[in-house]
């Protein structure tokens, strides 16, 4: 019986070991040094704002995997023999294998910060983060104040998590609005505003020059490049993005650039090893994407492409388009198609804001064929169906807007905006575009 | 902020200690001119009953219920026991002890409490309700913004099962054996709700009136904690408001103006089978005396079962039923909010409770088949089987057992919906109609969850609706009472409740929106 080894126990691995379960009878392995069972990453933030408990992050009950025959081992893969097919661990145990998936996810980028390796200084994406920051930061006695260093998703969450707990926060963010990178001005501005509703402190357009220690070799103090401000703290916080957790393969034949490289079919140059989720790498990103995508979503993808391509279907990696959500504080973020920072040559944008300050929307469509391509949407749910069939359609801004009661997704009695949104959209742009009413016949033609 | 909350704890802690104590005061005295009018008014035919009380009892003052009950109650005992030994069926009395002793008590009750009614309610109910509120209604500012704010429920000794949740469920349940099954020990607390019902019906309060009016008030106050809660979501806003209504004016106003205008007392919205005892041949005797309005009663009663429900439950699910109208819903929506976490998600716990929901569905059936039967026919019962030990199985296990002492008593245990999940007879009939023919689902949004959990975290009903919502599946599942939470708790946007069409409500799939359409074809179409 051919032997899949899977090396990492997140969304993408264990995907993958579903799939390759429901299609075959292959034994299979799932590897992690992290935890013993799958959980979600994304929902250790709530954990330690009490919200749940660390069980309740586990996807699937302790005797699925007995049950499905999927078996799992912990243990630190130190290197990978490919020769031979064979693991190291870091405690002298080898596991053979037949095919390997590596999934081995992220890790939290650090720049050479002096003292960034001190006690008290966390990322927030490891099991053993978590512990981390309930161990240095449980409450406000313990720790004083926190810097949070790098403003993208986790930063903003890390806030919030701290922030729970009553302990002050000071975020220093390298940009001079939140993730403007990602997020064009409105939506930005938005966030910043959110942030400081909620008592935060963010410094905007500042860098971390280094941490000070105490005498136990605990953080005591972090320094502003800027200012040379010294600002007390007890916990920093790092979180300026995350890269392929790979360290283990770099001295393997398998070939590595910042991630795993792979091919569309998510093989590396290696024969029967594959990549998928965050640690793997495409040559060319596809669809306008990054060629390394952390993203929940796209992980799980790769793990059900890749086990079609194990179990003898062999099927290249065809992502659909682009969409995301996140949540900052309290308001949600989706987003389908493409709304990027900065309008490109060919774009036009409309930006819709509600008289609260808390929910927008932002389209983006050719100005030459007015064809639909993105829509940003904070504080407002938006039906990912609809919109992945505008898409796939290739339907206009004018149909987007038009069928707008078809795409709302909040709860039922929910004040809706569409005719307001609408109404804005024809009056700067000299357009006649009717709200057609929701219609449950269209909504279900979709899917 | 925290200043007043901690007052307000401290002024509900008072209140709630005053209640309690309560049922430890006050003096118990049978004068003989009340004995007599007791004799004449039960039709007692007993000589030893009554020398036994003359002697022993009357003129006699007890310091404590316990004490006057227990002989009461012996004396009831003792007589029986002689009667039935020399087959004098005519001499026996068949009430309940604890009922029957709590006939006596309220009316031999004298001293503090008694003299002083409106004080008491304000000592224990005024500093109830204004204790909860202060500590309730500053969270407007201690929440923060409005948003789910669920922050710290697992470190709560109240809400994770701690001991303050230990604390909570000893006192539920020793609130509900002594409500259902020693009513004469807690004659005092019935004392200080008398004045109301007396404006409302005409009668002093029964424990059952003291029961629905503490229901309306716990709610009504709870109510207040879920406006500020979810004060972002109308959804919530809108459902509490309807519950709070149909508990105030259909389970208590209603019924109470009708006994007052001499009619039977009737809960219109009580379906049957929940409204177990519908078909009991009292009650249907009774609406059949009571002329042109116990006939349409018995016609609304029956129509809301069998046309009604099920017409209600293919447009909205049971949720019109169950979060939007019920009184136990109710109850478990405004009381019961804090503990719904605490539900099991396990798949066992999901089987369990197939089997049980399903086995009592089928046991009141049963019994109001052989109730009909036995009403119709004239019988006593069925194959050697009295209907009446059924009905009485059925109301002790059920009724008393079931519904109220574990259904509300172990809220802070198993979560706020245990009757509703594991022994609602009609929920069970509306979960079968739901899961097979309704147009009501929670709709997942394509492939945008990322299996976070908090919407199974905090469904009452136990459902693990991550697991659909992580396979891009709607949830239709014949437990769901669409309370809408795990909706408000959703930090990307996955779920809504909606009713549409029912092509397409049930749609298992491997492959969720957003990959590859061709590879979603090839697997969801296996």
């Amino acid at each position: 019986m051919e032997h899949i080894v899977i090396i990492g126990n997140g969304i993408s691995g264990v995907t993958a070991a579903r799939h390759i379960r429901k299609l075959s009878n292959k034994k299979i392995t799932i590897v992690s040094a992290e935890t013993d069972y799958f959980f979600s990453r994304t929902a250790l933030m709530y954990v330690y704002m009490g919200h749940m408990k660390f069980e309740h992050t586990q996807p699937y009950e302790n005797w699925f995997w007995k049950k499905n025959r999927i078996d799992l081992k912990k243990g630190y893969v130190k290197t990978v023999e490919t020769k031979s097919k064979t693991l190291h661990f870091a405690n002298g145990d080898t596991l053979q294998f037949d095919k390997l998936i590596i999934a081995t996810g992220s890790k939290p980028n650090k720049f050479g910060w002096p003292g960034q390796d001190l006690d008290g200084v966390t990322g927030m994406y490891h099991k053993q983060d978590l512990d981390n920051l309930e161990k240095y930061a449980p409450n406000n006695k313990v720790c004083k104040r926190a810097v949070i260093v790098g403003g993208g998703l986790i930063g903003i969450e890390l806030a919030e998590m701290l922030h729970s707990r009553n302990i002050p926060v000071t975020f220093l963010v390298r940009e001079d609005s939140f993730w403007n990178g990602v997020l064009p001005e409105g939506e930005s501005a938005m966030v910043n505003r959110e942030i400081l509703d909620n008592g935060i402190d963010i410094r905007l357009g500042v860098n971390l020059k280094e941490i000070k220690a105490d005498e136990n070799g605990k953080v005591n103090s972090i320094v502003v490049t800027e200012t040379d401000e010294e600002i007390p703290c007890d916990v920093v916080g790092l979180t300026a993005g995350v890269s392929p957790n790979i360290d283990f393969i770099k001295d393997s034949d398998i070939e590595t650039s910042r991630g795993v490289k792979v091919n569309r079919f998510l093989e590396t140059n290696i024969k029967d090893i594959y990549a998928i989720g965050d640690c793997a790498e495409q040559h060319e990103g596809i669809n306008q994407r990054r060629p390394i995508e952390a993203v929940w979503y796209t992980g799980r993808m790769m793990g059900e492409t890749v086990a079609q391509t194990i179990c003898e279907n062999r099927i290249a990696y065809k992502p659909g388009h682009w969409f995301n959500s996140a949540k900052f504080m309290d308001i949600e973020y989706q987003t389908y198609g493409w709304v990027w920072a900065q309008p490109k040559d060919n774009e036009a944008r409309f930006y819709w804001e509600h008289e609260s300050g808390k929910k927008c929307i932002h389209l983006n469509y050719d100005k030459n064929t007015r064809e639909f391509i993105g829509i940003n949407t904070f504080g407002v749910r938006m039906r990912h169906d609809f919109f992945d069939k505008v898409l796939r359609e290739n339907r206009s801004v004018d149909y987007a807007l038009e069928h707008l009661a078809d795409a709302n997704f909040d709860p039922e009695f929910y004040r809706l905006h569409e005719k307001e949104i609408v109404a804005k959209f024809n009056q700067e742009n000299n357009t006649n575009i009717q709200l057609k009413k929701k219609s449950w016949k269209r909504i279900f033609q979709t899917s | 902020m925290k200043n007043i909350q901690n007052i307000g704890l401290g002024i509900f802690l008072i209140g709630l200690t005053i209640f309690t104590s309560l049922i430890f005061l006050g003096k118990y005295e049978v004068s003989p001119e009340l004995f007599e009018s007791f004799i004449s008014n039960k039709d007692i035919k007993s000589e030893l009953f009554i020398n036994d009380i003359k002697s022993n009892i009357v003129d006699k003052e007890y310091t404590n219920p316990f004490s006057f009950s227990s002989e009461i109650r012996s004396a009831l005992d003792n007589a029986n026991a002689t009667h039935k030994q020399n087959s004098e069926w005519d001499k026996v009395i068949w009430d309940k002890p604890h009922s029957f002793s709590y006939e006596i008590t309220k009316r031999a009750g004298t001293g503090l409490i008694k003299e002083n009614k409106g004080l008491f309610w304000w000592l224990t109910f005024g500093l109830g309700i204004l204790g909860a509120l202060m500590y309730i209604i500053p969270n407007v500012i201690t929440l923060g913004p409005a948003g789910i704010k669920n922050n710290g429920i697992w470190f709560n000794q109240a809400t994770n099962r701690g001991w303050i949740g230990w604390f909570a469920f000893i006192f539920l349940v020793g609130f509900y054996l002594l409500l259902y099954f020693a009513p004469d020990y807690i004659v005092n607390w019935t004392y200080i709700v008398d004045p109301l019902s007396e404006r409302i019906s005409g009668n002093s309060a029964s424990q059952w009136y003291l029961y629905g009016f503490m229901y309306c008030v716990v709610m009504t106050v709870m109510a207040v904690r879920m406006y500020i809660k979810y004060r972002h979501n109308k959804y919530q806003i809108l459902r509490t408001t309807s519950v709070l209504f149909f508990q105030i004016v259909f389970a208590f106003l209603i019924p109470e103006i009708l006994v007052r205008f001499e009619k039977p007392w009737y809960d219109f919205k009580n379906a049957f089978p929940l409204d177990y005892d519908f078909f009991y041949s009292w009650n249907l005797d009774q609406l059949i005396a009571s002329g042109g309005l116990g006939l349409f009663i018995l016609i609304w009663g029956i129509v809301l079962t069998l046309v009604i429900v099920p017409v209600m439950v293919y447009f909205f699910g049971k949720r019109w039923y169950c979060s939007w109208v019920c009184g136990c819903g109710g109850l478990a929506e405004t009381l019961g909010d804090p503990y719904r976490q605490l539900s099991d998600k396990s798949l066992k716990s999901w089987k369990l409770e197939r089997w049980l929901v399903h086995g009592v569905l089928v046991f009141a059936l049963i019994m109001t088949g052989l109730t009909l039967y036995a009403y119709l026919s004239g019988a006593e019962g069925v194959l050697g089987i009295k209907t009446q030990s059924i009905q009485d199985i059925y109301g002790f296990l059920i009724g008393a057992i079931f519904a109220g002492v574990i259904g509300t008593g172990f809220y802070p245990i198993f979560g706020n919906r245990v009757w509703c999940r594991f022994g609602c007879p009609l929920a069970a009939y509306m979960g079968i109609v739901q899961r097979f023919k309704s147009r009501f689902r929670i709709t997942t949004n394509g492939g945008q969850c990322i299996s976070c959990g908090n919407c199974s975290t905090y469904c009452e009903q136990g459902i693990d609706v991550r697991a659909y919502a992580q396979k891009g599946e709607n949830i239709v599942r014949a437990s769901c009472v669409g309370c809408g939470i795990c909706s408000a708790v959703c930090p990307r946007g996955v779920l809504k409740l909606e009713n549409g069409p029912e092509y397409g409500r049930i749609n298992p799939t491997q492959i969720l929106l957003g990959n590859d359409v061709n590879l979603m074809d090839l697997v969801n179409q296996k």
